[in-house]
C-alpha cells in the first residue's frame, strides 16, 4: 500500500520534540501526502483527482505518482489548461443533486481533490473558489455542502519570479465558508490532507514546493490509514518560556532553527506550527502568549493584512494584559518577488530576521532598522 | 473556405521569395536565437541561471518569420518562453543573458528574470508566467493604438500588435475572450499560436475538443490560417499579410503555426512523456520534427537558390558565439542588484508606501531601502 518508506541517511538539521515515541521510519513530504491520497481514494471511490499533469506526468512535482496506474483515468483526470472550467465543472458534479433540494443532495456528492500546479494559478479560478465553493453552503441554507479539497504548492521557490511566488494564504483565511491548512512535517502532510478530504467542506491546502524533498520521522501511528489529525488545531512543535513564535508550512522550519539559536543566547523560545490558518487555533496561541508574555508571529506572506496581522490582534484582544512586550511580525517584503537571487533572499524572511525579531520582543538589543 | 487555401498558394509562390540580404538577416536571427537557448541550457547547469528557464529550440522560425517584419514600435507580447522573442526584437543579447543570471545589468534589472523579459525601448510588453495572460494585455496593446489613431488622432499611430502563445492556451477561456473582442473592434492585433503539439506533458490531442485551432478564428469572425511553422519563408508570407491587413484597419488575424520544441517543456521538465524510448510513437514524432529543423531548411533553401555560400553562414555562426561568449562574460561580470534596489520600482510614485511616524513620505527618507524583509 505504502510505496515506500525509504530510510534516508539524511536527517533535519534540527531535532523537534515529538509527543509520541520517535521512531526509525522517515518520510518525505512528498511520500506523505502521495500515501494520503492513495489510501484515501482507496477507502472511497467517491474521491478523485483533478488537474494539470496529474496522470499520465505522474503530478508536475510528483505528488499524485503512481495513482493514474492504480485508480486509472476515471478517477485520476488529467485536464486543459482551465482552472476555471474545471471548478465549474467540478461543483456542478457536486450540485448534481440539486434537483434533489433538500433531500440531502450532499449525500450524492463527489469528493474531488484539485491540483493547482502552484496556487497562484487559483486566481485564474479564484471566483469559483470563493463564490461557488465557499459560499454555497451558506447561500443554501445548508442544502449544498461542497466536499472539495483545493491543493498545491504556494509561497515562494527559488528563483521563479514575481508570479510564481505569492502566499495566498491571508487571501483565503479571510473567506468565511472556507478551511485553510498549511502542513510542514510529512505528519501534518498526511493527517491534514486526510482530514481535509474527508471533511465535507471546501478546503484550502497551501503546501510548499521547497518541503516536498524533505525527510521527517514518523511514527506508527502516523503510518495507520485511519490517522487523521483535527482541523483548528495547532502543534507546539517546541516547548519554551520566554517568546511564543507562531509559523506554518516552510517557516515552521526557520522558526526551530532560530528557537535553537536563541537557547544558545538563554532565550527559550516556544514554536508553534499554525497548521490550520481558518480555522484558527487562537486558544493554544493566547494560552501559549500567556505563559510566555511575548509573541513573534512569522509568515512569508505580503505584510499588511496578512496571517500574523490576524494573530497579533487576536492576542491583543484576549490577552493584553499578558503581554510584556509589543507583539512583533515577522513577514515577505512588501515587494513583488524579485527574480534576482540576492534579492529574493531579502524578500524572504530567513533565520536571522526571526532570531532578531525574538531578541527585540525579549529586549535584548538591535533596533528595527538595522542592516543584515 | 478561401482561407483553407492559403498554404497552397503560398507553396506555389514559394520560388524567390527573398533577397540575399533578408536571408541573412533571417539566418542570422535564427541562429541567435539557437545558440543563445542551448547557452542558457549550459549556464543553468552551472548553476548561473535558476528557476524556471523555457528553451525555444525548434520554434526559431515563428519568432524571426513573425517579428522581423515589425518596426521598432509595434508590439510583441509573449509567455514565459520568450527569450528568443526578445532577441528577434532587437533587446541585446546581453541584456538578456543578465537578466538571466539575476544581475543588474539585465533588462529588467534582475527584478523579472527568464519569463518576465520587457523592454519599453523595443515594445516588448513581457514576458507572462501564467499562459493566456499575455492575451488580453496584447489585446489592450492593440487597442491603445488604434485609440490613438482614432480618438487621439495621431498621425502614423499604426501599431500592430503581436500576441505568442501556445496550444494549451487555445483551452483557455482569455483566448476566446480576447478574439471576440479583437474582432468586434477590429484591433491590429495577429493572434499567433505556437502549436507545438504539448503543454508540458499534456497532448494537445488529449486536451482538445477540436484540435484545429485555426477553425476558432472565423469562429469570430477572423480569418484563421494554418501555416508550417517549421519553415521561416512559409511563416514570413503569412505574417506579412496577417501585419498588413492589421495596419490597415482591417482587423485581426489567428495564425496557428504547427512547430515544435526540441527540449523539454523547461530545463526543470524531465520530458518523460515525450521519451521515445518509453512510447516509440514519439520516437517517429521527434524525429519526424528533428528533421524539418527550421535552421536545416534555411541553409538549404540559401544554398539551392544561391543566395549564400557555406563560408559566408559559417562567418554568421562565429559572430555569433562571440557574441554570446561577450555576452555571458558581460553578465557574470555584471554586479548583483545592490540592496536598496529592493524596493525601488515597487510603484511608479514611491509615495505609495505610504507617510511614516514622523509624518513624512517613508520614500523621502534616505534610510528607507535599508530596512530587513519586515519593510
Amino acid at each position: 500500500m505504502l510505496r515506500a518508506i525509504r530510510h534516508k541517511n539524511i536527517l533535519p538539521a534540527f531535532s523537534a520534540f515529538r509527543a509520541f515515541s520517535s521512531s526509525a521510519k522517515e518520510m518525505t513530504v512528498r511520500e506523505a501526502l502521495n500515501s494520503a491520497l492513495d489510501e484515501e481514494m482507496s477507502a472511497d471511490p467517491k474521491v478523485f483527482l483533478m488537474g494539470e499533469e496529474v496522470g499520465e506526468y505522474q503530478g508536475a512535482y510528483k505528488i499524485t505518482k503512481g495513482l493514474l496506474d492504480k485508480y486509472g483515468p476515471e478517477r485520476v483526470l488529467d485536464t486543459p489548461i482551465t482552472e476555471e472550467m474545471a471548478l465549474i465543472c467540478l461543483l456542478n458534479i457536486l450540485q448534481a443533486g440539486f434537483t434533489g433540494i433538500g433531500v440531502g443532495a450532499a449525500y450524492y456528492g463527489l469528493r474531488p481533490v484539485v491540483e493547482f500546479m502552484t496556487f497562484n494559478f487559483s486566481m485564474q479560478a479564484i471566483d469559483h473558489i470563493i463564490n461557488s465553493a465557499a459560499k454555497s453552503n451558506y447561500m443554501s441554507a445548508g442544502q449544498i455542502s461542497v466536499p472539495i479539497v483545493f491543493r498545491g504548492p504556494n509561497g515562494a521557490a527559488a528563483g521563479v519570479g514575481a508570479q510564481h511566488s505569492q502566499c495566498y494564504a491571508a487571501w483565503y483565511a479571510s473567506c468565511p465558508g472556507l478551511k485553510v491548512l498549511s502542513p510542514y512535517s510529512s505528519e501534518d502532510a498526511r493527517g491534514l490532507l486526510k482530514a481535509a478530504i474527508r471533511d465535507p467542506d471546501p478546503v484550502v491546502f497551501l503546501e510548499n514546493e521547497l518541503l516536498y524533498g524533505e525527510s521527517f520521522p514518523v511514527s506508527a501511528e502516523v503510518l495507520d490509514s485511519s490517522f487523521c489529525l483535527p482541523i483548528g488545531k495547532a502543534k507546539i512543535e517546541r516547548e519554551g518560556k520566554d517568546v511564543t513564535i507562531t509559523a506554518f508550512s516552510k517557516m515552521v522550519g526557520y522558526a526551530l532553527k532560530a528557537a535553537e539559536i536563541l537557547a544558545k543566547e538563554g532565550i527559550s523560545a516556544e514554536v508553534i506550527n499554525l497548521r490550520s490558518i481558518r480555522p484558527l487555533d487562537r486558544s493554544t496561541i493566547n494560552a501559549s502568549v500567556r505563559k510566555t508574555n511575548r509573541l513573534v508571529t512569522v509568515e512569508e506572506g505580503f505584510p499588511q493584512h496578512g496571517v500574523g496581522a490576524e494573530i497579533c490582534t487576536s492576542v491583543i484582544e484576549e490577552s493584553f494584559g499578558y503581554l510584556d512586550a509589543p507583539v512583533e511580525r515577522i513577514a515577505g517584503a512588501d515587494v513583488p518577488m524579485p527574480y534576482a537571487a540576492n534579492l529574493e533572499r531579502m524578500a524572504v524572511p530567513q533565520v536571522e530576521d526571526i532570531v532578531r525579531a525574538a531578541k527585540r520582543a525579549c529586549y535584548r538589543s538591535v533596533p528595527l532598522a538595522a542592516t543584515a | 473556405m478561401i482561407f483553407d487555401y492559403i498554404e497552397i498558394f503560398i507553396l506555389t509562390f514559394c520560388e524567390q521569395l527573398i533577397t540575399k540580404e533578408e536571408g541573412l538577416v533571417l539566418y542570422e536571427d535564427m541562429i541567435l536565437g539557437r545558440f543563445f537557448e542551448d547557452m542558457c541550457a549550459q549556464m543553468y547547469y552551472r548553476g548561473k541561471m535558476f528557476g524556471f528557464v523555457h528553451l525555444y529550440n525548434g520554434q526559431e522560425a515563428v519568432s524571426t518569420g513573425f517579428i522581423k517584419f515589425l518596426k521598432k514600435e509595434d508590439y510583441v507580447v509573449s509567455t514565459y518562453r520568450d527569450h528568443v522573442h526578445a532577441l528577434s526584437k532587437g533587446v541585446p543579447a546581453r541584456e538578456v543573458m543578465s537578466e538571466l543570471f539575476g544581475k543588474a545589468t539585465g533588462c529588467c534589472r534582475g527584478q523579472g528574470g527568464s519569463m518576465h523579459m520587457f523592454s519599453k525601448q523595443h515594445n516588448l510588453l513581457g514576458g507572462f508566467a501564467f499562459i493566456g495572460e499575455g492575451i488580453p494585455v496584447a489585446t489592450g496593446a492593440a487597442f491603445s493604438s488604434k485609440y490613438r489613431r482614432e480618438v487621439l488622432k495621431e498621425p502614423g499611430a499604426d501599431e500592430v500588435t503581436l500576441a505568442f502563445f501556445g496550444d494549451g492556451t487555445c483551452n483557455n477561456g482569455q483566448f476566446y475572450e480576447c478574439l471576440n473582442m479583437a474582432a468586434l473592434w477590429k484591433l491590429p492585433i495577429v493572434f499567433v499560436v505556437e502549436n507545438n503539439l504539448w503543454a508540458i506533458g499534456m497532448s494537445h490531442l488529449r486536451a482538445t475538443s477540436d484540435p484545429q485551432i485555426w477553425k476558432k478564428g472565423p469562429a469570430f469572425g477572423m480569418p484563421g490560417i494554418h501555416v508550417d511553422g517549421m519553415d521561416v519563408l512559409k511563416v514570413r508570407e503569412v505574417a506579412k499579410e496577417a501585419i498588413e491587413r492589421a495596419r490597415r484597419g482591417e482587423g485581426p488575424t489567428l495564425v496557428e503555426c504547427e512547430t515544435y520544441r526540441f527540449r523539454g517543456h523547461s530545463l526543470a521538465d524531465p520530458d518523460e512523456l515525450r521519451d521515445p524510448e518509453s512510447v516509440s510513437s514519439l520516437a517517429a514524432e521527434k524525429a519526424h520534427y528533428a528533421g524539418r529543423d527550421p535552421i536545416t531548411a534555411l541553409k538549404k533553401y540559401l544554398f539551392d537558390n544561391k543566395l549564400a555560400s557555406e563560408q559566408e553562414l559559417k562567418a554568421i555562426d562565429k559572430k555569433i558565439e562571440e557574441l554570446l561568449d561577450e555576452a555571458v562574460e558581460f553578465a557574470d561580470e555584471s554586479p548583483l542588484p545592490p540592496r536598496s534596489q529592493l524596493l525601488e520600482n515597487v510603484f511608479a510614485d514611491p509615495k505609495g508606501f505610504g507617510i511614516g511616524p514622523d509624518g513624512k513620505y517613508r520614500c523621502e527618507d534616505p534610510k528607507f531601502t535599508q530596512g530587513t524583509a519586515h519593510v
